[in-house]
């Protein structure tokens, strides 16, 4: 085969899949950005340049502060505490514990179920009055709750939601990593006489910082993008306590058909992720390398 | 990489080992505490529905409640369309994609492998509004072809497929070139088979994402003939029901059912597919 057929072959085999990539994300992301800058075009008025416009609207929005400071807290609530809850799990798992297949079937099975499901499940949950949660607390004489209803503790339950979505997902990926680790370094450090703690800090949880990267990418990722239980249990509400700032682009988006807004929103959103992905990358690529 | 009579020493035994298991068992009992309240609640007709008595009757009415109250089985039909588009065309795409990135060298191709890449990080889901334009251009709004189009191409399965490729032997390449075979039949008979089981993993992992997936479905559909199972249950449960939670519930287990059932049935398969696709 010639050099000039291997390209076109070459080409020709990447064509379908490029030319939906072109059409379905990066021509969109671009868009994004232009029409970021025009006005949203209504009935007959077309789109107009108006600079930076959308983004003044943006700045005086005090919705979207809010949803990007509930993302932040949504994100600094959901991963730590998840990826905390994987480890733990995953090193329990990893042991010859009793009834060990079904404590990581438990722990996994939220992972396949949609969240749609589960936050309907989690609704009912949280129901004032005759809900799970209010029922057991009531038994220990605690005062009724309108859980989801109230804005201080809303964004709490939905993160609950979220963690128990996600950990049994991550503790698949550090049960992986928990059993490439060689048992002769146990051995070892057993000799030294390190305690239980001392051979997970300083031996397994550096070995797993490759795993933690890649799950803190996936969780990061996840966080901004995932918004199925608030458009079922809040609808971003009391009084946006929970509008995140997918929620909101989707809410200006579709419910008030500002797609010029929405395309500034769009394009701060794109640019937070990436800027995540990078920092993610820069940051902790120092400490991933053990060796 | 141990033998069998290899002993961990940090490994719990005795007491320790009890109260690892009780803990463990404990905190996985309230994982699935959600779940077994759906059940009971979804089994038993409405007046149990937050009364837990052993007397309870057993009772399937909610579920054929609901079964009558919205078009289930449309959305079931149109979920299994959905779900079978988007793998189909998931794997003809990718699996060319990643036989040219694994085995053609042509001009650009670094550049076209960072460019699929991007879509890692831009995902369709946060290009909702620009994407619905597109549809709304291409005259497709409210079809389920309009929900899988932007999945189709993923960058996740053309990534996953050329490592994989990657590692297939060129002698095995060459021989079957030596043999005659074209460059069709090679990726067909050689790397194909080689990649059962990241093929397996792939699909199981696209299937559920998008047997789950909801906001673009929502967003694109407007018709009982076009929504998948989650953007019904979605406008079920949302509706002028009332709320009825018992009902609701029946609907909720319905929709999910397909998913729990495979993946209690197939415990390993799922849990080895989903690590597989997550590392790379």
């Amino acid at each position: 085969m010639t050099r000039f057929s291997a390209a076109v072959h070459g080409w020709l085999l990447l064509l379908p899949a490029m030319a939906l990539l072109v059409l379905f994300t990066h021509f969109p992301a671009v868009a994004t950005l232009i029409d970021s800058f025009y006005s949203t075009p209504r009935g007959r008025r077309a789109a107009v340049f108006i600079g930076l416009d959308n983004y003044q609207t943006m700045v005086e929005d005090p919705v979207f502060w809010t949803s990007l400071v509930n993302s932040l807290w949504f994100a600094l609530g959901t991963i730590p505490l998840s990826i905390a809850l994987a480890i733990l799990t995953a090193l329990w798992v990893n042991d010859r514990i009793v009834g060990r297949t079904l404590v990581r079937m438990a722990f996994f099975t939220p992972t396949i179920l949609p969240m749609i499901a589960v936050a309907n499940i989690w609704l009912f949950f949280y129901t004032p009055q005759y809900g799970l949660l209010e029922q057991v607390l009531g038994a220990f004489g605690a005062p009724s709750h309108n859980w989801l209803g109230s804005p201080s503790t809303a964004l709490i339950c939905v993160i609950v939601v979220a963690i128990w979505k996600e950990a049994g997902f991550f503790m698949i990926f550090y049960l992986a990593a928990l059993q490439q680790i060689p048992p002769h370094l146990g051995e070892a450090a057993a000799l030294e006489g390190a305690s239980r703690w001392t051979f997970f800090r300083r031996v397994q949880f550096p070995l797993l910082m490759p795993t933690t990267l890649f799950v803190l990418v996936n969780a990061v990722i996840g966080a901004f993008r995932t918004i199925d239980h608030i458009v079922v249990m809040t609808r971003g509400g009391p009084d946006n306590a929970t509008s995140l700032l997918l929620y909101h682009l989707y809410q200006v988006g579709f419910s008030f058909w500002d797609t010029g807004y929405a395309a500034a929103i769009t394009a701060v959103l794109l640019a937070l992720l990436a800027a995540l992905a990078f920092g993610q990358y820069f940051f902790l690529e120092r400490r991933v390398h053990y060796r | 990489m141990s033998g069998p009579t290899r002993i961990d020493p940090y490994e719990p035994r005795g007491l320790g080992r009890i109260a690892e298991s009780a803990g463990a068992g404990l905190l996985a009992f309230l994982w699935v505490l959600p779940l077994l309240y759906a059940l009971w609640t979804a089994f038993h007709p409405s007046e149990f529905s937050a009364r837990f008595t052993l007397d309870a009757p057993l009772s399937l009415e909610n579920f054929s409640r609901a079964w009558a109250a919205a078009p289930f089985a449309r959305y079931f039909l149109n979920s299994f369309l959905l779900v079978s588009l988007i793998l189909v065309s998931q794997f003809v795409l990718c699996t060319l994609a990643a036989y040219a990135f694994a085995r053609y060298e042509f001009p650009g191709r670094e550049v076209a492998f960072m460019l699929v890449l991007v879509q890692l990080m831009i995902m369709p889901d946060v290009l909702i509004v620009e994407n619905y334009r597109t549809m709304s251009r291409l005259g497709i709004l409210d079809s389920i072809p309009a929900i899988a189009l932007p999945y189709i191409a993923s960058a996740f399965g053309v990534f996953l497929l050329r490592q994989t490729f990657k590692t297939v032997p060129k002698e095995l390449d060459d021989a079957a070139r030596v043999e005659g075979a074209n460059a069709l039949q090679v990726l067909l008979k050689v790397y194909v088979p080689l990649a059962r089981p990241v093929y397996i993993a792939y699909g199981l992992v696209s299937v559920s994402y998008h047997w789950n997936n909801f906001l673009w479905p929502l967003i694109v559909t407007n018709s009982v003939e076009s929504r998948p199972l989650t953007v019904g249950l979605q406008v079920f449960s949302s509706g002028d029901q009332g709320i009825d939670w018992s009902v609701i519930c029946a609907a909720t287990l319905l929709t999910s059912a397909p998913l729990l059932l495979a993946f209690l049935l197939f415990q390993r398969q799922f849990v080895q597919s989903f690590m597989r696709a997550g590392i790379r």
